[in-house]
């Protein structure tokens, strides 16, 4: 009331010292000029003005001009590409994808430089993490020796302590995952890779609070990442022997005689074929007898026994870190899947039915309206499910070019600015735009938000994975929490600049969002309503909260 | 079911679910609160059975003493059974004014014993063998099929039993706060969503924030004035309470912490001192609701009970059948309902666990057909394919 009070009487007082409200205003009649003047150098012009908050370099100015000859109509909306292909616009990407043009940047997300890499001061921080410098195998040995000589106390207080110390430590753990799957969402170049690392993370969904879940998440992350742009097949293959999926969905219990089918009902129903895709409960009932055998050895063999296997099948065993394919737990009859006889044999069962799997239509359709969903809307029209589909099955899963067939339609593009955020996209996009070239120190705050907003990392309960539906996120707690979250990261007060540790001071600063990339691409794309009310700020942080909150903002 | 057993005045709908009006007055009648005890309490240390000499026999370290054998021994609840100890201020007085009922030998069919797969089906309420959707739990169906409800839950995220079409606002308790957002920026902030397709929604995200933050406002007066506000479940249940009793008509809370492997304790340790945590939650949560007390209806209840047999550790492994736990004003209490049998090794199911005798679907489906009015195809909406039994609960 105060700010509002002063600001009647006193506007440009209240903003000295600030490169603030008062100097947008300016600063767009600067950049517009600028713009109506030599629209073709629209781009270097905008590095420039951009250029006096610290940002990127600009690009060399016969770069912008070539881009600029052969524009696509995807070009002339580079906000609404990036909102799409990556986890929110910045400035930095907006000028990249202006200076590269539409078409050259979408190609290089679709097949990234491996060469590209994360700020130093990011890159620093991941590379101190317990889960960066310690494999998942030494990680889980550790932990199993911590859990057995906490067992061992006989005093029920000190156990308890000590099991409490066990679960702090997973829970340690899994917060850095979340931490570093975060800091590459905002900050790595190649976006579109992040957004497809969430997404088969999601898709082949794992829920941490099961056992040593918190320990392996970040070794998922990771293994899924590595085949994001690549093969169907190559991410059906990691999750289906990563020991994060065969601890969640109970596989490790799976044993000849003591079936269970909770993994093999999931990889048919949610992971290929789709509920709808043609397999019978019979065909359940087959597939688990497949993957018996197929489990989690969490014994360091140099310190265990290895399991006994009867001599005829000892050459069968398999350990890979914690991997195991245990042929004393196996099943060796013949199994009937789809209709195709599987010859009893042992592990490379499971690859033949991963072979069938990843190869049928149903698959093909399921995954490729899952990715449509995730990419181009909440109900993909019929005819660019069947086109993905069809890429999908002539590329033998390879999933850039089934992308490609979705970037490329119609459809793709005019949907952009139409999809609604899930909260992942809510939260990540606000702290691009907000601390794009100024990385964070801190992405906890942001754990706590998507907590708050029910869709944290490696959080969902049950094997479906998070919802791709507006209609799932879009209820009234649900908006009420955004605002404040906006508000938050508006102020400048969330705590993503505060270390961790005591006596960690936050510096004071909020973003600036009323900037050159607002005026450039994202003013003449809102509602009279929002400008009304971004009018009617009386700060530059409260404008902040105006624009994060904004309808506009909500969508994609 | 016949109309005249309703308790409740509120009318079951003719058909699909309507949209309640956001905030309209309350609607006047039952109350409904359902606590889900994730992880498998173990109820054979709640409710007690103190006749089984089988019991005591394969629980040597951890069973509750019968009434009268020693200090803290169970609270007789009947000739077979006790109560937790621990439950003697809070649940015990309840129960003496019959406002506690016991359904034991209850549970699910799922066999599974995977606390996640037994969570969801229960939540989800569709009965086993059929394809799941998850888009849809068993309380929203309620919401759906009974017009006026005003739902909510008090969680963080929706709880699969509260996913679906009929729209649920959640709100945790543990961090309520002052909104950020000041009524002038909220004012505005409507404003930009007036033309958009989510007006809706935005505005009721305010009303529920503002409609919680007023019923709790006098919280903030008590703590001004220098008293202690309970803390954990106790102050959650308080401020449940207080927004049963003035706003919301069905609500629905999660409790996690009883998966109990290692150093249960008996009559005293870890889960006699959750236990005390939980009954005095329950007693500042009747206290809270005033009046309505005599309309509402508690359903406290677990995923699985756990194993008869205590296990190398002083804790119990997952099992099978659990006790239900009903308390309110309209409850029928004082007593068990539903099928009972005495507790011995050869009425073991899987020769580990309690049998269950009472399924939860036809025990729930009879409660709300009682409180509600429930139709058979309105039932049958909300528990499909279950046969409601009526255990005359309220």
């Amino acid at each position: 009331m105060e700010t509002h009070a002063a600001r009647r009487t006193k506007p440009v007082s209240l903003f000295v010292g600030y490169r603030g409200y008062m100097d947008y205003r300016f600063l767009r009649f600067v950049v517009l000029l600028a713009l109506s003047l030599a629209s073709v150098a629209g781009a270097a012009l905008l590095s420039a003005c951009a250029n006096q908050s610290g940002s990127a370099s600009s690009p060399p100015r016969g770069a912008a001009v070539a881009a600029q000859s052969q524009e696509q109509p995807i070009d002339r909306d580079a906000a609404g590409l990036l909102d799409r292909i990556s986890w929110g616009v910045t400035a930095s990407a907006y000028q990249q994808v202006r200076a590269q043009g539409a078409a050259r940047w979408l190609a290089d997300q679709l097949q990234p430089d491996e060469r590209a890499s994360l700020p130093p001061a990011v890159q620093e921080q991941i590379a101190a993490m317990s889960i960066e410098r310690t494999s998942l195998t030494e990680l889980v040995y550790a932990l199993e020796a911590q859990r057995k000589s906490a067992e061992e106390i006989t005093d029920d207080a000190a156990k308890k302590a000590a099991q409490h110390d066990y679960q702090l430590e997973l829970n340690r753990l899994a917060r850095e995952a979340a931490n570093r799957e975060l800091l590459r969402d905002l900050y790595s170049p190649k976006q579109l890779q992040e957004q497809m690392t969430w997404f088969w993370v999601n898709h082949f969904s794992v829920h941490q609070q099961k056992h040593l879940i918190r320990a392996m998440v970040g070794d998922y992350e990771r293994v899924l990442r590595a085949h994001a742009l690549g093969s169907f097949r190559d991410l059906l293959a990691v999750s289906a022997h990563h020991p994060a999926m065969l601890t969640y969905l109970d596989n490790a219990q799976n044993a000849t005689g003591h079936i269970n089918e909770n993994y093999a009902r999931e990889l048919l129903e949610l992971h290929t074929l789709g509920v709808n895709g043609g397999y019978t409960q019979h065909d359940v009932q087959e597939l688990a007898r497949v993957l018996t055998g197929f489990g989690v050895n969490k014994n360091d063999p140099v310190a265990s026994e290895a399991p006994r296997v009867r001599p005829a099948l000892a050459a069968q065993y398999v350990r890979i870190g914690l991997f195991e394919f245990n042929p004393n737990r196996h099943d060796y009859g013949d199994k009937v899947v789809l209709g195709q006889t599987i010859r009893g044999r042992g592990a490379s069962e499971l690859d033949e039915v991963l072979d069938m799997l990843s190869r049928h239509p149903a698959t093909a359709r399921n995954v490729s309206r899952k990715l449509a969903q995730f990419f181009v809307a909440d109900e993909p029209a019929p005819s660019l499910v069947a086109a993905m589909q069809k890429e999908f099955l002539r590329s033998n899963g390879d999933i850039a070019a089934t992308l490609r067939a979705a970037f490329d339609s119609p459809q793709f593009a005019a949907s952009l600015h139409t999809k609604f955020k899930d909260p992942m996209h809510f939260v990540v996009s606000a702290v691009r735009l907000a601390y794009d070239g100024k990385p964070i120190v801190n992405a906890n705050p942001m754990v706590n938000w998507l907590n708050r907003l029910g869709e944290a990392p490696f959080n969902h309960a049950t094997p479906d994975g998070y919802s791709l539906m507006e209609s799932a996120w879009d209820g009234p707690g649900q908006m009420a929490v955004r605002f404040e979250i906006a508000k938050a990261i508006g102020m400048g007060s969330a705590g993503l600049f505060k270390s961790e540790g005591p006596n960690a001071a936050e510096k004071p600063a909020f973003p600036q969002l009323a900037n050159a990339l607002y005026y450039e691409s994202t003013e003449h794309n809102l509602a009279s309503a929002t400008r009304q009310v971004l009018e009617q700020a009386v700060s530059p942080q409260e404008w902040n909260l105006f624009l994060l909150s904004s309808p506009e903002f909500m969508l994609r | 079911m016949d109309r005249r057993h309703a308790l409740c005045t509120l009318t079951a709908l003719p058909l699909v679910g309507i949209r309640l009006q956001a905030f309209a007055a309350p609607a006047s009648g039952c109350k409904f609160l359902l606590v889900f005890l994730r992880g498998g309490l173990d109820t054979t240390s709640v409710v007690v059975p103190v006749g089984s000499e089988f019991y005591y026999r394969v629980r040597p370290n951890i069973a509750i003493g019968a009434p009268g054998t020693q200090a803290d021994g169970a609270l007789p609840l009947d000739s077979y059974w006790g109560l937790h100890p621990a439950l003697r201020e809070t649940l015990m007085p309840l129960y003496a004014q019959k406002q506690v009922a016991f359904v034991a030998f209850a549970g699910t069919d799922d066999v599974s014993r995977s606390h996640f797969e037994t969570q969801d089906s229960i939540e989800l309420g569709q009965g086993l063998g059929s394809g799941r959707d998850f888009g849809s739990g068993f309380l929203n169906r309620l919401a759906s099929v009974v017009a006026g409800m005003n739902p909510i839950a008090f969680t963080e995220q929706l709880p699969l039993c509260m996913r679906g079409e009929h729209r649920i606002g959640s709100m945790a308790l543990q961090s309520v706060a002052k909104p950020a957002i000041d009524p002038r920026q909220r004012d505005l902030i409507a404003s930009m969503y007036a033309p958009t397709r989510f007006s809706v929604p935005v505005g009721e995200g305010f009303a529920v924030r503002e409609e919680i933050m007023r019923d709790l406002a006098d919280e903030a007066d008590t703590a001004g004035r220098g008293a202690v506000l309970p803390k954990g479940f106790e102050r959650d249940a308080q401020r449940m309470g207080k927004l049963l009793s003035e706003s919301f008509d069905l609500g629905f809370i999660d409790v996690g912490g009883w998966d109990t492997h290692v150093g249960q304790g008996g009559a005293k340790g870890y889960l006699a001192n959750r236990l005390d945590e939980l009954g005095r939650g329950l007693a500042a949560f009747a206290a809270e609701m005033g009046p309505h007390w005599r309309d509402t209806t508690v359903v406290l209840m677990s995923e699985f009970g756990r194993t008869m047999r205590e296990n190398g550790n002083r804790g119990t492994d997952h099992g099978h059948g659990t006790t239900y736990i009903l308390v309110g004003g309209a409850v029928r209490g004082g007593r068990f309902a539903g099928e009972q049998q005495e507790v011995t090794e050869a009425g073991l199911f899987q020769k580990r666990d309690l049998p269950v005798l009472n399924e939860y679907r036809a025990v729930l489906g009879g409660l709300f057909a009682r409180l509600y009015g429930l139709r058979s195809d309105q039932l049958e909406r909300v528990f499909p394919g279950a046969h409601a039994r009526d255990l005359q609960l309220v």
